[in-house]
């Protein structure tokens, strides 16, 4: 099957071209044929390229295919090529199933929009890009992907282009992943100058062999490709983007700015983890990276109106769980939380989106409730999604894969008891957070309009469920630890992820590390509906009304301040710079010769403006200055 | 004689076109399409029947022994008494700077088709003189004839803006003379200077290129000829402090003045400082290699935050060219294969993301009347094929991997990072600067409110106006997709031109390392 993995790029790309170049003559219903078909044709390849990869695996463990070469200076010959491990094989699934998901969602929920075949046509241009990167085998190739997927998140936020808003939320997010980008690109130039490729599989293996376990060289190339992984990630301090970036449809974040582009950071560190093995400074900075984040981003969603907001900031907390996880080297554990992430914050956007719809594009959660009644289907997705999301034990996903990372987080011989502290409280926030939306939406009683619309075509549905049965069964490939029992996942992965090593532990350990988050979770839900299910307008209404609490409420409400202080230290000055420069100083500095030199003009003129007399006058005075000087020397 | 020919189609055709405008003005635009394709036909032929003779085994001896990567077409006495000779001759980047003269004047001719009404005639008869005369700056391997053609190529550009050109026409024309005359005329006492010390260090008087490269002048008296290379090439470039005749000229210049002008005149420093600078004085020129870098990075910053201040949307563009130029000093002075490839490219590149640009502003303007970015906005919805080939352009502009700026411009970085990190690395910031008046412009232009408002729906885009951006398209996705066929037609020029200066010799980023593994 190896020489057929260009097809799956390709076939996206195709979607792409055919829209915008013949787009503008086809009806919806072909627009939407061109639009979805190539990511349910690029998911089927990338399914056929899985059952052989597990039938018949590769002796290299490994597909590779060489399209061609980009070009040759010297000894730097970057490729255009592909490279299949289980890594790219879980993302390439991933990013085709769920993708292809959301545009079946996406032909019936967009088909009331203007910019439908715009809207296809991106979608494809960025499954293609996020192809690209999954798969590419060259870094300079995965950058083609990774700054095309940049680009289509950037088109796609901005989607409506009339509203200001949405154009600073796409300029925002495509200028701050810049900043990352750039950390990653000098990274790049770094990794080239010493290692002499950037072919992805040779410089590891270069550094593998030539760098020294702690080396500077090792920490600085590592240090500055989490640089953009955290820009594309969404984590702290570069977080600030993904939650304006909820301006675009939200299939858009639901495929874009939830279950697959956000992750691309995540991805690169495990594909680039030889790095971060060298590095132990590195990967202590990417697991307080992320368990900052988890936290930072559990606390603010708790307090978010805006649904799509809360989610956001839920997956910039749950990004956060991946990070942690590479911190403490179980790369295959993040990757995991990837997946099962990818299934249930799809629903959750998904659902969230007909929610919006059905009440009439109503975002604020403040103006919902009760409509369990109304819309029982979407209730009861959304439901799978949150519970998924906190992790609740066995019948969910989302268990298996976070409990996974937080038992590491302390059990990994690189994790430590503060890292796991943060995950058990991240554990608590995030159902916290995930039933103060399930609450506050469809229970209690209605506090808004009446929903518009109560009844969705099953073109909408069926997607939903398809990621909802996802979010309940995918986790029971891997059980915890403690269990014993089966590993599918690592086990696959193991020939492209090395997994960490394990503390000795006692069984007094196991039963804490696998029941408390357990625990927590359940915990969280109840305190949910205590604050805001049960008695929701007295309680947490007189939390809110304390002066405290209004403070806390407010910080979390803005990102506690992160916009402000860059707005302050960074964009303020660039305005300035750019408004008091605007009539270019260097060249009116430059420019400036030409007064004085006029000036001199002028002065020379005058000794030839034709008046005899002056004339006369000044060759006297020369003669008596040179009779002068003759006679006093 | 083809090289003859090169020059001669142009000159001729731009006659042939003056008389035919006596007529019609239709024959007239045909005949200058006609030569500049003619043009670009023996380019390519003289291309294609040479590719072989560069990607294989480079010569290995001294400079210009054989095999050579360049081949002689011409070699006469023009002035024996002075060792004045008319030397025609090209190597692979001379070539690549043929074939992109031709394209471009192609392009600027289809770029006025319906423009220029007035003096159509001595109009095409400008273009195509600043094409044979660039033609001959890109031919040229006599300093004297060099110095002729870079001069001749004056008075074409001066008239193009001051006759064509918009409101501020006439302080942005003498402007941009007076910056660069200032600029050649340090360059001609440089070129008087080098043959006579040159002539008195070794007896023969020449003007010829080859025989004054690496001259081996040191010290103070190598710097300060150079410098007046340096000055007459960072002008034309431009580098920053010297740019200020830039954004004016190329404001004020009509759509195929700035197409011209951007595309080819602000190249010829570009080649100045490869083919010129510092193979006549590697000494000198690696004395200042890092206060050139330094400007280089200047530039690549200044430019870019100047392009974002702009509300005139072509003045915007010429500032991006500051930012892209700044790129190209960066990695003429890192001197190793990489960058300078990457120089190359970027001077492709270039040509056609901002010719692309200047045509974008200029169909707007013939639509709207106005080049302000303030009357602009909401445009997508009624130009929304201009806007995908906005959209295009600026992600070319901003780098976006997988087109031709982001190959040429991770390969100046990539040469420059092993010659010095703290340029390589502030110069990657203008990466960011760039993404954020990229994007600046596309939004106010295309995007925001206000489509609605305005009375009228603008014309259609013609098929020759699409077809001049799907030129650009063309080049721009197969330079960054698969620049092997630029690269490996200038790989020998830039192989000998490297070992034409010893003395700015710098390491090739990734070579040790491919030497220390076995």
């Amino acid at each position: 099957m190896q020489h057929v993995l260009w097809l799956i790029p390709f076939l996206p790309v195709l979607g792409f071209a055919v829209l915008v170049v013949f787009g503008h003559r086809m009806g919806r219903r072909t627009i939407a044929v061109i639009g979805a078909a190539p990511a349910g044709a690029a998911a089927a390849v990338a399914i056929a390229t899985a059952v052989s990869f597990l039938v018949a695996p590769p002796a290299t463990h490994a597909y590779d295919q060489v399209m061609w070469t980009w070009f040759r200076i010297g000894a730097f010959a970057p490729r255009i090529a592909f490279h299949l491990d289980p890594l790219s094989l879980v993302m390439t699934l991933v990013v085709t199933f769920v993708g292809f998901l959301i545009l079946l969602y996406s032909t019936r929920f967009m088909r009331g929009d203007e910019g439908y075949r715009r809207f296809f046509a991106y979608m494809d241009l960025f499954i293609a890009s996020m192809l690209i990167l999954v798969l590419a085998g060259d870094f300079l190739f995965l950058l083609v992907g990774w700054e095309g997927v940049g680009l289509s998140s950037f088109l796609l936020i901005g989607f409506w282009y009339r509203e200001r808003a949405n154009g600073a939320a796409a300029r925002k997010a495509f200028i701050v992943t810049r900043v990352g980008d750039t950390a990653l690109l000098v990274g790049l130039l770094l990794i080239f100058t010493k290692l002499g490729t950037l072919d992805i599989q040779g410089a590891m293996a270069a550094a593998q062999s030539q760098w020294a376990q702690g080396a500077a060289v090792a920490t600085a190339a590592a240090l500055l490709l989490m640089g953009g992984a955290i820009g594309k990630s969404a984590q702290l301090p570069l977080q600030t983007w993904l939650p304006d970036a909820m301006a675009g449809p939200t299939p858009v974040s639901a495929l874009i700015h939830a279950a697959t582009m956000v992750t691309a950071g995540v991805y690169l560190i495990a594909r680039t983890h030889v790095l971060f093995e060298l590095s132990p400074t590195a990967r202590l900075v990417v697991a307080v990276i992320g368990a900052a984040t988890l936290l930072y981003a559990g606390v603010s969603a708790l307090a978010q109106n805006d649904i799509k907001r809360a989610l956001a900031y839920s997956t910039i907390s749950q990004i956060g769980y991946m990070f942690l996880a590479l911190g403490v080297a179980a790369w295959s554990a993040a990757v995991f939380h990837f997946l099962t992430h990818a299934f249930f914050k799809a629903l959750l956007f998904l659902s969230a989106g007909l929610v919006i719809k059905a009440m009439d594009e109503e975002h604020d959660i403040r103006k919902m409730g009760g409509l369990r009644r109304d819309i029982p289907v979407v209730f009861r997705l959304f439901l799978i999604g949150a519970a998924a999301l906190s992790a609740l034990p066995l019948v969910t996903a989302g268990f298996f894969s976070k409990d996974l990372i937080v038992d590491l987080a302390l059990t990994s011989v690189h994790g430590g008891v503060w890292l796991w502290l943060a995950g058990v409280v991240g554990a608590l926030l995030t159902s916290l957070y995930s039933f103060r939306l399930v609450f506050l939406v469809f229970f209690g009683e209605r506090r808004g309009s009446a929903p518009v619309a109560t009844r969705f075509p099953r073109l909408v549905v069926w997607p939903m469920v398809a990621l909802a049965a996802g979010s309940v069964v995918l986790g029971w490939i891997e059980l915890p630890v403690h269990w014993h029992g089966w590993s599918l996942f690592t086990d696959f992965m193991a020939s492209a992820l090395p997994v960490p090593g394990i503390r000795a532990g006692g069984l007094l350990d196991a039963i804490a590390v696998t029941l408390i988050p357990a625990i927590v979770s359940v915990a969280g839900v109840y305190l949910a509906w205590v604050l805001f299910g049960r008695r929701r307008p007295a309680v947490a209404g007189s939390l809110v009304t304390r002066p405290g609490f209004r403070w806390l409420a407010g910080a979390a409400l803005a990102g506690w301040g992160f916009d402000r202080l860059y707005h302050v230290a960074l964009v303020r000055p660039f305005l300035w710079l750019a408004h008091h420069g605007q009539r270019d100083w260097i060249d009116r500095l430059v420019s400036g010769i030409a007064g004085p030199a006029a000036a001199l003009g002028g002065l020379l003129r005058r000794t030839q403006d034709g008046r005899l007399r002056y004339y006369l006058a000044a060759a006297a005075l020369g003669i008596v200055v040179f009779v002068a000087v003759g006679l006093l020397r | 004689m083809s090289l003859v020919f090169l020059l001669a189609i142009p000159f001729a055709g731009g006659i042939v076109a003056w008389v035919a405008a006596r007529w019609s003005a239709a024959a007239c635009r045909w005949v200058a399409l006609a030569s500049a394709v003619a043009g670009l036909g023996l380019a390519v032929g003289l291309w294609a029947q040479h590719y072989h003779m560069w990607g294989a085994a480079v010569p290995s001896r001294s400079i210009y022994v054989e095999p050579v990567p360049f081949f002689s077409e011409l070699d006469v006495p023009w002035i024996p008494q002075a060792g004045i000779r008319l030397h025609l001759a090209a190597d692979g980047l001379s070539l690549v700077m043929l074939m992109l003269t031709f394209v471009i004047v192609a392009v600027a001719v289809l770029a006025s088709w319906r423009g220029v009404r007035r003096r159509a005639g001595l109009f095409h008869f400008m273009l195509l003189w600043a094409a044979a005369s660039l033609a001959g700056v890109f031919m040229a391997f006599d300093l004297f004839l060099f110095y002729f053609f870079f001069e001749l190529m004056l008075i074409p550009f001066f008239l193009l803006v001051v006759l064509w050109g918009h409101e501020g026409r006439r302080r942005a024309a003498i402007k941009f003379f007076i910056y660069t005359q200032a600029g050649g005329l340090l360059m001609l006492i440089s070129i008087v200077g080098l043959y006579f010390i040159h002539g008195r260090q070794t007896g023969t008087y020449t003007f010829d290129y080859l025989q004054l490269v690496n001259s081996g002048i040191s010290g103070w008296t190598g710097r300060l000829l150079m410098l007046g290379f340096f000055a007459a090439f960072a002008v034309k470039l431009p580098a920053v402090p010297l740019h200020g005749w830039l954004p004016d000229a190329h404001s004020q210049a009509n759509t195929a003045g700035s197409v011209l002008l951007a595309g080819l005149l602000i190249k010829v420093g570009a080649y100045g400082f490869l083919r010129f600078l510092i193979p006549l004085f590697p000494q000198a020129a690696s004395d200042i290699r890092y206060i050139a870098m330094g400007l280089g990075v200047a530039g690549i910053l200044y430019g870019a935050v100047m392009a974002f201040s702009q509300t005139d949307l072509k003045r915007m563009v010429a500032y991006t060219s500051v930012s892209h130029m700044g790129f190209v000093l960066l990695g003429v002075f890192a001197w190793n294969q990489i960058a300078l490839q990457g120089v190359i490219l970027q001077i492709v590149c270039h040509a056609f993301s901002t010719g692309g640009l200047f045509i974008l502003a200029g169909v707007l303007e013939e639509r709207l009347g106005t080049r302000d970015i303030g009357g602009m906005g909401g445009l997508w919805a009624r130009l929304s094929t201009l806007g995908g080939f906005g959209m295009f352009l600026v992600m070319a502009a901003l780098g976006l991997p997988g087109l031709g700026n982001f190959v040429a411009e991770s390969l100046i970085l990539l040469g420059t990072f092993s010659v010095s990190r703290p340029a390589a690395i502030v110069g990657s910031l203008g990466l960011i600067v760039s993404t954020i008046y990229a994007l600046w412009l596309v939004q106010r232009v295309f995007h925001g409110p206000g489509g609605e408002s305005k009375p009228g729906t603008p014309a259609r885009l013609a098929p020759r106006e699409i077809l001049m951006f799907v030129v650009a398209i063309v080049v721009l996705l197969w330079l960054g997709l698969y620049p092997q066929t630029l690269i490996r037609t200038t790989d020998a020029a830039t192989g000998s031109l490297l070992r034409t200066a010893p003395a700015m010799q710098s390491p090739e980023p990734g070579s040790s390392a491919t030497e220390a593994q076995p």
